[in-house]
C-alpha cells in the first residue's frame, strides 16, 4: 500500500503538465478542476489508509530509511494532505469565475498545481532536506503566481515576499547543514533517535533556533510576519486565498512536526520562547488588523494573529493543547481561505476592497451576507461554528496549567477579532454604497463558480463546529501520535531499531 | 582548513549582512547569493573535511576499504546550489521588473503595496 503515499504528489505534478499545454484553450481550467478533484479522492484515500493501519511510510527508490528520502503519513500529515487537496479543489472551481483569460495563457493553472504539489510534498516527507526542497517548489509557484500579470502593486509586494522568504531558506539551509554535522543524518525519525546521543546538547539549542527562525518566517509569526501583510493583498483573489489558506500553515506544521520529534530536548528553553512569540503574535497581528481598512489586509492581520493561537498550542506542550493546535490549523485553513474567496465577490460586486468606500451588500446581496457571516463568527469563535470549538480547546489547556494571564490574553484577542469582523459587516455589508451601487448578484459573470466554493467551505465550517466530537477525537489520536513517536519511528525505520 | 574556511564562511556572511543592510534592492540580492553561498560552504564542512579520500569503491568489493570522503553533504550543496541559483535568477528579473515599473530601487521609496498613511 505505500505506493499510494506518492499519488497525492504525482497528481497535482500531472495535472500542471496537462494544464500547461492546455494553456491557449478554454480546457485548461477545466484540467484544473478535474485534476483537483482526483487529488481530492486519493487524499480521502490516503486518510482512509491512516485511519485503518496507521502511520504509513515508504522509501523511495526502494532506498531504505535512513539513506534514502522516505514519505510518510502519519494522522496529521493526512489531515494536512486531505485539507489542502479540498482547498485546492474550492480555489480550482473559484478561479473559473476569477481568474482572467491572460493570466490562464500565462499559466496560471500550472502554476496553481504546482504550488498544490509544493505544499502537499511538504506535509507528505520524512526528510529534512526534502522538505527544503518541497518548500522551493512551493516558493517557485507562490512567486511565479503572486507577479502573474503584476502591476505595480503586485511588483511592489512581490519584492518583499520574495526577499524575506528567501533569507529565510538561508537559514533552513544553514540548520540542515549544522544539523547533519551533529547526527549524520537528516531523516526525521531517525534524528528523533540521534540528537538524544549528542553530548553537545548546547548547540543542539542553536540549531533548534535557526529552525525557529526559518519555520517562523513561513508561519508569519512575530517578529518575523513583515511579508504577509504587505504581499497577501496585492494578486488575485483565488491566489490570495490559496496563500492565506495553506502557506503560512506548512510553516506552522514544520514548526510542530520539529519541535515535538526532533527538538523537544530543551521544552523549557525553546517552548517557553515560542509561548511569548505565540502571545505577541496574537495581540500584533489582531491589532494590527484593527488599523487597517482594506477588506483583505484586515484578513491578513487575522492571520498573523491566528497563527498566534496554533504556536501557543505547540507551545504549551500539553497533550490537550497539541490537539488544540491540530484542531485549529484544519478548522483555520477552512475559514481562511474562504473569508478571501468572499473579499473577491464583495471586490467584483462593489468595485472595491476599502471598506469605507463600499457598502450596500446586505441589502442587495443578503446570502452574501449570510456567507460571510459563518466564517467571520467561526474566525471570531462563536459557538456553534468550529472556531469555537478550536480556541475553547486552547483556552482550556493553558487554564488546565493555571496560565491565566496567557488565557486572558487568548481570549481578549478573541474579542478584538469580532471588532475586524464587525468593521467588515458594518462598513461593506450593512450601510448603503456611497456611491449609490446596488451591488446585485446578477452582476456576477460565473455567479455559481465563485459561489458553489464559497457555499461549500461554510457548510464544512457549520458541520465541524455542529460536529466536534469525532473531530476532536481524531485531533486527539494525531497529537497522541505527534507526543509520543514511537509509531512514526517504527514505521520509517522497521523494527530493528 | 576547517578554521580556515570557517573563517571565510564568517567573512562571507559578515559582508553579506553588510550588504543586506542597504537601501537598493540590487545590493540586497548581492548579499542574499553571499549568504547563500556562506550556508552551502558550512553544509560542506558540516559535512567533515577528508581531503584526498574520494569516494571510490576497488572492483570486486562491496564498500569502500579505507576512509573516504562523504558524498551527501556535496550532494546536498549541489541540490542548493541549483535550487539558490534559480531562485536568484528569478528575484533578479523581479528587480528588473520592479525597477521598470516603480522607477525606483530604493526600498524607502518602494510603497505601493503599503502606502504611508494620508492624514
Amino acid at each position: 500500500m505505500s505506493w499510494f503515499l506518492s499519488l497525492p504528489l504525482i497528481i497535482p505534478f500531472l495535472t500542471a503538465i496537462a494544464a500547461y499545454l492546455l494553456r491557449h484553450s478554454a480546457s485548461g481550467k477545466w484540467v484544473s478542476v478535474a485534476g483537483s478533484a482526483l487529488g481530492l479522492v486519493a487524499s480521502i484515500a490516503l486518510m482512509a489508509i491512516v485511519l485503518d493501519k496507521g502511520v504509513v511510510a515508504a522509501q523511495m527508490g526502494q532506498w531504505a530509511a535512513p539513506f534514502g528520502i522516505t514519505l510518510v503519513a502519519d494522522l496529521l500529515s493526512a489531515v494536512m494532505v486531505l485539507i489542502t487537496a479540498i482547498t485546492g479543489f474550492a480555489v480550482a472551481i473559484y478561479a473559473m469565475g476569477d481568474v482572467t483569460e491572460a493570466q490562464e495563457r500565462l499559466g496560471y493553472h500550472g502554476l496553481f498545481q504546482v504550488l498544490l504539489a509544493g505544499v502537499t510534498g511538504a506535509f507528505l516527507t520524512g526528510d529534512l532536506f526534502n522538505l527544503y526542497v518541497w518548500f522551493e517548489v512551493m516558493l517557485i509557484a507562490s512567486f511565479g503566481l503572486l507577479v502573474l500579470m503584476g502591476g505595480k502593486e503586485q511588483l511592489d509586494g512581490g519584492v518583499k515576499y520574495v526577499a524575506l522568504n528567501l533569507i529565510s531558506t538561508i537559514f533552513f539551509l544553514t540548520g540542515i547543514g549544522l544539523l547533519y554535522g551533529l547526527t549524520g543524518t537528516l531523516n526525521f525519525a531517525d534524528l528523533a533517535l540521534k540528537v538524544e546521543e549528542i553530548e553537545n546538547q548546547g548547540l543542539l539549542t542553536v540549531v533548534a533556533m535557526m529552525f525557529m527562525v526559518a519555520f517562523g518566517v513561513k508561519a508569519a509569526v512575530f517578529p518575523l510576519f513583515f511579508w504577509l501583510p504587505a504581499a497577501y493583498h496585492t494578486p488575485s483573489f483565488s491566489v490570495s486565498a490559496i496563500f492565506a489558506g495553506l502557506l503560512t500553515k506548512v510553516g506552522v506544521y514544520a514548526l510542530i512536526r520539529c519541535f515535538t520529534l526532533v527538538f523537544d530536548h530543551d521544552i523549557a528553553f525553546t517552548h517557553t520562547i515560542l509561548l511569548w512569540v505565540a502571545c505577541l503574535t496574537m495581540v500584533v497581528g489582531v491589532l494590527g488588523a484593527a488599523a487597517q481598512s482594506d477588506f483583505r489586509k484586515i484578513l491578513s492581520f487575522h492571520i498573523i494573529s491566528q497563527i498566534g493561537y496554533m504556536i501557543l498550542g505547540l507551545a504549551l506542550m500539553t497533550p490537550l493543547a497539541i490537539v488544540g493546535a491540530v484542531f485549529y490549523l484544519v478548522h483555520h485553513i477552512i475559514v481562511k481561505a474562504n473569508l478571501f474567496l468572499i473579499a473577491g465577490v464583495a471586490k467584483r460586486l462593489t468595485g472595491g476592497t476599502e471598506v469605507y468606500q463600499i457598502g450596500g451588500l446586505y441589502k442587495y446581496a443578503p446570502f452574501l451576507g449570510v456567507l460571510f457571516l459563518v466564517p467571520a463568527f467561526s474566525l471570531a469563535g462563536f459557538p456553534p461554528l468550529s472556531g469555537f470549538w478550536a480556541k475553547y480547546i486552547i483556552v482550556k489547556a493553558t487554564l488546565d496549567i493555571e496560565m491565566w494571564f496567557v488565557a486572558f490574553i487568548a481570549l481578549a484577542v478573541g474579542l478584538m477579532t469580532i471588532y475586524s469582523m464587525t468593521k467588515i459587516w458594518a462598513e461593506a455589508f450593512w450601510k448603503n454604497h456611497p456611491d449609490g451601487i446596488e451591488p446585485r448578484m446578477e452582476k456576477l459573470s460565473n455567479k455559481w463558480a465563485q459561489l458553489l466554493p464559497i457555499a461549500g467551505l461554510a457548510v464544512l465550517t457549520v458541520f465541524i463546529g455542529m460536529n466536534p466530537e469525532p473531530f476532536v477525537q481524531f485531533a486527539e489520536r494525531s497529537a497522541a501520535q505527534l507526543l509520543d513517536p514511537s509509531d512514526y519511528i517504527t514505521a520509517v525505520l522497521g523494527d530493528a531499531q | 582548513m576547517e578554521q580556515l574556511l570557517s573563517l571565510l564562511i564568517g567573512v562571507l556572511v559578515a559582508a553579506s549582512v553588510y550588504l543586506m543592510l542597504a537601501r537598493n534592492l540590487l545590493r540586497f540580492l548581492f548579499g542574499l547569493i553571499l549568504l547563500s553561498n556562506a550556508a552551502n560552504l558550512t553544509i560542506f564542512v558540516a559535512g567533515r573535511l577528508t581531503p584526498g579520500a574520494p569516494p571510490l569503491i576497488p572492483d570486486g568489493v562491496d564498500a569502500p576499504v579505507s576512509e573516504v570522503a562523504n558524498a551527501l553533504p556535496q550532494a546536498l550543496v549541489l541540490t542548493a546550489i541549483v535550487i539558490g541559483f534559480g531562485l536568484f535568477a528569478f528575484a533578479l528579473v523581479l528587480a528588473f521588473r520592479a525597477y521598470q515599473s516603480l522607477g525606483t530601487l530604493h526600498t524607502d521609496e518602494m510603497r505601493v503595496a503599503e502606502p504611508k498613511e494620508q492624514k
